[in-house]
């Protein structure tokens, strides 16, 4: 490493451990932001020599990131940004903070996959899924799946991961090749999640026709774009691998979208060479990520928090949340998005017959959908208002990203 | 009425239905059945044909692309058109309410509109994204209106329409004015579910469907405190 990288990336070290010592953050941003002022190309130089798997997609991010760490971990030591922080910033601090290692598997933000393939030339890249998620400020999902498109052209010797499922994912996963002019089309290994959320593709991106869906299936009417084949499937209890092998997965998370989540992580960590056999057990180790999924026992009440950021993620929380009283927290602030229109993308009906409780900055812009979806629900104004309405037992929280962080400052920064 | 139950149509979740559009048709048939009345919702995508017999008509937002193509699809079937000749009423929201002037641009491209509202739309100089109030036009005897926006768009209205308010917050046509209406025909760039924050909004439509000159009362209570506390973070905002 250059003598300016070395510099930037002890003074990012410094002071991120700062930064956490004086109780203003993580450090999972403050130290890669000072580190690329002084060495704007630290990204790249601290990812030379590691073998890198990136993971993005609007839903699941931190959760898969997190598994397919614990699955490559098989090999070796893996750096990992396991705190969300998902821009260059925090993908310069965890590898800092990490020191070398042979292996690096980081979560992306989306919008900077483009940015992040360049400076860290990754053997491997995992795309989850596109949606709809806080429009006033994201990119919309066709423009989104054109950026991720564009980007793979310029990279086709990296292997991509992607989610079958999703027509947004494989028409960005599959850019047009052109042997002639040297340009091959990536190698892509699919993987099958499932996804309950389709009200984002139903336009084919390809040629603007109508997308079909029948049972797993999907096709675009007007063009050839339809579901690949994939060699990963969750079925069950488990995933059954490109060989018809199938391994049971034992999660400490819920839900069938972590099963999916961990079908990924398997089908990352095996471009690595990982055997899915010895990555499997390692994944029951994952128990909570920054919060999400933590279970906290309180005044006799166990707290279980979900993260619902958006329409395809709350029916995720759905899936997940037991038949429980349950509180729903909505903020709208700069990260959620300013807007918060997406409730009425939401169906809350799975919550009729629970005692529902609502809270937050936007409670109100809630109890308007809530009352138009037949949901009854009553407003508590704290935290600790939630708890004492609840008899003792499980409590729910499904709360939007501020809202979320809100209630985990709550329960002392779980993880 | 058509039939004995009111029809509202839900045109094109395909194509327009960028941001909690579908809460337009669920408040106007919950304040539909409240009142008694037998509702049916129809969602029609963009491969199916528009029945022309409906009261209400929706049309959402969209992206560019979606939008271009919807106005492309409502043309060529007509059936909104001949609706409309019939009566019925339309409420077009942000895309959906561009697309019922004559023209709009889409991804740089003047395209061709439903010539049914006297407006025209171009692109402004930045895009509009945040909390959108104004005064009603006194004639439709409604409360202020709230919102948020985000749109590129600058809408010119030609002398057949009225605005629908007068800007006090955001930018909705030009600034000055926000959205537009004729007969009962009424669009805004108030975007997503917006009838969510203006339920008299939402009853003006359907006393326009219904013919009623009045509609008994409902319990409004969370929809006024929305509007209250939406209306605190305007004057808020701008303190």
């Amino acid at each position: 490493m250059p003598l300016r990288a070395k510099v930037a990336s002890s003074v990012s070290r410094t002071a991120a451990a700062l930064s956490r010592a004086a109780g203003r953050g993580d450090g999972s941003v403050i130290g890669g932001w000072i580190g690329l002022k002084i060495d704007p190309d630290l990204l790249v130089h601290l990812s030379a020599g590691r073998a890198i798997a990136l993971v993005s997609g609007t839903n699941g991010k931190t959760t898969t990131t997190r598994l397919t760490a614990a699955a490559v971990g098989v090999l070796g030591r893996v750096a990992t940004n396991s705190f969300g922080a998902n821009m260059p910033t925090g993908h310069t601090s965890a590898l800092a903070k990490a020191g070398s290692t042979p292996y690096a598997v980081l979560e992306v933000d989306e919008h900077y996959l483009a940015q992040v393939l360049e400076a860290t030339e990754p053997h491997v890249v995992a795309l989850l899924n596109l949606s709809r998620d806080q429009l006033d400020r994201a990119k919309e999902v066709a423009m989104m799946a054109q950026l991720w498109r564009a980007a793979l052209v310029r990279h086709t010797d990296v292997r991509v991961v992607a989610n079958a499922d999703d027509p947004m994912v494989v028409w960005a996963a599959t850019p047009p090749a052109d042997p002639a002019r040297g340009i091959n089309p990536p190698h892509v290994t699919w993987f099958s999640a499932g996804q309950r959320w389709h009200d984002d593709s139903w336009v084919c991106p390809e040629c603007g026709s109508t997308i079909q869906r029948s049972g797993d299936q999907w096709w675009c009417t007007g063009c050839p774009l339809r579901r690949p084949e994939p060699q990963w499937v969750v079925e069950d209890e488990g995933v059954l691998d490109p060989t018809g092998a199938w391994h049971k997965v034992s999660l400490q998370l819920p839900g069938k979208v972590n099963l999916g989540n961990a079908a990924t992580a398997l089908a990352v960590a095996a471009e690595f060479g990982v055997r899915p056999v010895d990555a499997v057990s390692r994944l029951g180790i994952v128990t909570s990520v920054a919060g999400r999924y933590a279970q906290v026992d309180r005044d006799g009440r166990n707290i279980r928090l979900l993260l619902a950021k958006n329409p395809a993620s709350w029916l995720e929380a759905f899936d997940m949340a037991d038949e429980a009283p349950t509180l729903l927290s909505i903020n709208a602030r700069d990260p959620d998005g300013l807007d918060t229109s997406w409730l009425f993308d939401v169906d809350f009906a799975p919550l009729r017959g629970r005692q529902v409780l609502i809270t937050g900055d936007r409670a109100y812009d809630l109890a308007v959908r809530l009352d138009v979806n037949d949901v009854a629900f009553q407003h508590v104004r704290t935290f600790d208002d939630a708890i004492r309405s609840v008899p003792p037992g499980r409590l729910e929280v499904i709360a939007n990203y501020t809202a979320f962080q809100d209630i985990r400052a709550e329960l002392d920064r779980v993880n | 009425m058509s039939t004995e139950s009111l029809r509202i149509v839900w045109i094109y979740p395909d194509l327009l239905s960028t941001y909690g559009d579908r809460g337009n048709a669920l408040i106007l048939a919950r304040r539909a059945r409240q009142r008694g009345m037998p509702v049916e919702v129809l969602e029609v995508r963009s491969d199916q044909r528009l029945p022309a017999t409906a009261d209400i008509y929706l049309v959402g937002g969209g992206e560019d692309g979606p939008q271009a193509l919807g106005a492309q699809r409502l043309i060529a079937d007509g059936g909104l058109h001949r609706a409309v000749a019939q009566g019925s009423v339309v409420f077009g929201v942000c895309a959906g309410y561009q697309l019922l002037g004559t023209s709009f641009f889409a991804k740089g491209v003047q395209c061709r509109g439903l010539e049914l509202l006297d407006l025209q739309s171009d692109r402004g100089p930045s895009r509009a994204v945040g909390e959108l109030a104004g005064e009603i036009d006194p004639r439709l005897g409604l409360p202020a209106l709230t919102g948020f926006e985000n749109h590129g768009g600058r809408t010119h209205l030609g002398p057949e329409v009225s605005p629908l308010a007068r800007v006090t917050a955001g930018v909705g046509n030009d600034g000055a004015t926000e959205g537009a209406w004729r007969g009962k025909l009424l669009g805004t760039y108030s975007h997503g579910p917006a009838l969510a924050r203006n339920p008299a909004l939402a009853d003006l439509l359907l006393r326009w469907a219904t013919g009623a000159n009045q509609l008994p009362p409902l319990n409004d209570t969370w929809s006024d405190r929305l509007r209250n506390e939406r209306r605190a973070a305007v004057a808020a905002a701008r303190a």
